[in-house]
């Protein structure tokens, strides 16, 4: 069974000093698949992936990543696992192609010549190779780190907020880029705040607070979080919205443009809570719950872990 | 209303509050800035001394008259010269000399009182260590004066006679291994100690802390390499930085400024291998140590002022009082002075240099072993 997972670990745990910032998160990934890593700034995530990675030491836990057991074969997971930092992170008075060059040696590629070049071409940075990393825009820089993180061809990518801070274009083109890849067998683990890229993925983590709250793909993640959505537009939903805010059954009041979404994770109790404002002023109809709302839904019930 | 285009006191004292806070926030900078003052002030007014007194001699006294113990004790009282030791033989005396253990040899002939008495005007020999003329130009002027003053004091009376106008005695100075007192001698070989601790420490540090600051270590570190390799693959860069500057220094000394090399060059590049090593050393302690780059920096100014102060660099080291040579003892650049000058001046050997290396070694092994302890908890 465990042939098929390539992220497989449990009770992961890792303390700095009194905090804790990972407590006890099981994980698993199959492989070829992208799972979407979730939660809020400071919530664990990034202890999380340098733990899988070899960069820290776990206190606790136990598994295996890509077949070797997480702890004990920490140097090995190094070598078949690709990490992309969250900040760009490769050497900015080197050019492209002295990056790569540097980061083939480290993995002590054959043919190292010969995989640069591939990797120049393949993601489009051969016209570019002799530009300093540092002198690239964002979404150059993101691709160079992609190129970086793959030259070695590792079976499992760990990215770490890959997409901040770069154009629609470019994420666009990335995220083909990690479909294709994951089409030919790579398995991604990718930590994100973007929902719309949370929405890609085959399977999503939710971690809050250094604990996993929720864990499964996108449909299972909004069906579990049993969140009933209404959508209301009409003239004056600001002054709606005010009314609504704090009325029992109701937990979240979000504007979207011209539509004012209510939610709340008890069905009767938020349409008793709606039915006073159901006039024609209003037009109001059921829509399904938005991998948004199911977000912000998990983060203000801090500790209540919903079950698998 | 103030409609915000003139100048607002108000937004100046936002800045100058802000600007407070920050200063408040780093603590090295605050450091730094009650620091250096502070360490310049109790060096410059305590530690330094451009008139050494009590600088090292040996006697080699064969004389059994009183005249000859009368010009001891005179030489002694002036507070120019401490007798550490009393050697027996000229060899003796030549390689305490030559080791640096003593500045002075003086030479006190056989028949001194009786020469003396008889107004044969007997010669006294003077050797002195003139690595560094700044350290043996004063006593060497001050001696005719206080030989004078204390023979002649006895000779009123009966002796007489012994105040002629050429002096009681003939005097005779051998300004050893710099006759002519050229301070370039000093300086530029000295200047090899200073650049290198200068730039080794300063480069490493920076190095390293850079590496942090950017977040490329981290992604060094996810790649198989160990912190070992990071580590050594940063710093021999550095080593060979260090050899270039030797002999760039090395060479313009030579042939511009025509300080002698009467030393083995190959025993030269050995002791600067070791040198350089612990400079780096610091470098790399300092980086475990410092935040970032500006910090780094300080700290290598930290280090860099004592070292410049106290080695004998700048001042003569034996003019220092002895908790300023204690301090001056630990620094390396200390050591590596005595041996560039011993080396270059005096053509020191194996035997005289590895007793000064030793503790250049302990040093860098100490501050190695320092950085090691750090580097592991940086790591996690």
């Amino acid at each position: 069974m465990t042939e098929e997972f390539a992220i497989d670990v449990r009770g992961m745990t890792k303390r700095f000093g009194k905090h804790t910032a990972v407590d006890h998160v099981d994980l698993q990934v199959r492989k070829g698949e992208i799972c979407g890593f979730l939660g809020p700034n400071g919530s664990g995530k990034t202890t999380f992936i340098r733990m899988l990675c070899g960069l820290l030491r776990a206190d606790e836990g136990s598994g295996q990543c890509l077949g070797h057991d997480v702890i004990k074969d920490s140097e090995t997971i190094k070598r078949e696992v690709g990490y992309m930092t969250q900040k760009f992170s490769f050497w900015e008075d080197l050019t492209i192609e002295e990056n790569l060059d540097f980061v083939a040696r480290m993995y002590s590629l054959k043919n190292r010549r010969e995989t640069v070049r591939q990797s120049l071409d393949r993601l489009g940075l051969t016209a570019r190779k002799t530009q300093l990393a540092g002198q690239l825009s964002g979404g150059w820089k993101q691709r160079l780190a992609l190129a970086a993180c793959l030259i070695h061809e590792p079976q499992l990518l760990l990215l770490d907020e890959p997409t901040a801070g770069v154009d629609p274009k470019a994420r666009r083109d990335f995220w083909k880029e990690i479909n294709e890849l994951a089409g030919q067998g790579l398995t991604f683990l990718i930590a994100t705040h973007y929902m719309d890229e949370a929405e890609r993925c085959h399977r999503l983590a939710f971690i809050e607070n250094s604990k996993l709250l929720t864990h499964g793909t996108v449909a299972e993640v909004i069906a579990q979080s049993h969140l009933t959505t209404w959508a209301a537009d009409g003239a004056d939903l600001l002054q709606l919205a005010g009314q609504l805010q704090g009325r029992p059954g109701v937990e979240q009041v979000v504007p979207f443009g011209n539509t004012l979404h209510v939610s709340g994770p008890d069905q009767a109790a938020l349409e008793q809570a709606i039915a006073p404002f159901r006039t024609p002023q209003y037009n109001w109809k059921q829509v399904p719950s938005g991998l948004e709302d199911v977000f912000i839904h998990l983060m203000e019930k801090p500790g209540e872990t919903v079950s698998r | 209303m103030t409609n915000g285009r003139g100048f607002s006191f108000q937004r100046l004292w936002a800045i100058v509050v802000k600007e407070f806070i920050q200063m408040r926030r780093d603590r090295l900078t605050f450091a730094m800035m009650i620091g250096i003052p502070l360490i310049q002030l109790i060096l410059f007014s305590f530690a330094i001394n451009t008139d050494p007194k009590h600088l090292s001699a040996a006697v080699l006294l064969a004389d059994r008259g009183p005249q000859g113990r009368a010009l001891l004790s005179a030489l002694k009282n002036s507070s120019y010269f401490q007798f550490v030791r009393q050697v027996q033989t000229e060899s003796e005396a030549h390689d305490a000399l030559a080791r640096g253990e003593v500045q002075f040899l003086i030479n006190i002939p056989e028949s001194f009182t009786r020469d003396l008495l008889r107004g044969d005007r007997p010669t006294l020999l003077v050797e002195a260590d003139a690595t560094d003329p700044g350290a043996t130009g004063g006593p060497l002027g001050a001696l005719p004066s206080i030989i004078n003053a204390a023979l002649l004091n006895d000779a009123k009376g009966v002796l007489d006679y012994l105040a002629t106008a050429d002096g009681p005695i003939d005097l005779r100075v051998h300004a050893k291994y710099n006759p002519e007192a050229i301070t370039q001698y000093t300086i530029v070989p000295g200047l090899l100690g200073v650049v290198l601790t200068m730039t080794m420490v300063m480069i490493t540090s920076l190095a390293i802390t850079r590496e942090r600051e950017s977040g490329t270590m981290e992604n060094l570190l996810s790649m198989p390499t160990r912190p070992l390799e990071v580590m050594i693959g940063k710093i021999v860069p550095y080593i060979l930085v260090g050899y270039i500057q030797m002999a760039l220094i090395l060479a313009v000394s030579h042939y511009m400024f025509h300080v002698p090399m009467l030393g083995n060059i190959f025993l030269m590049m050995c002791v600067t291998l070791v040198f350089i090593a612990a400079s780096l050393a610091v470098g790399v302690t300092f980086s475990t140590l410092a935040q970032n780059q500006r910090q780094a920096m300080q700290m290598t100014m930290f280090f860099f002022l004592p070292s410049i102060l106290l080695s004998g660099f700048m001042f003569p080291f034996r003019g220092m009082p002895e908790w300023a040579q204690a301090i001056g003892e630990i620094l390396p650049l200390t050591h590596f002075l005595r041996l560039v000058r011993g080396i270059l001046l005096k053509g020191n050997g194996l035997e005289d240099v590895i007793r000064q290396l030793w503790q250049i070694a302990l040093f860098g092994v100490v501050v190695l072993i320092i950085a090691v302890l750090r580097y592991r908890k940086t790591l996690d």
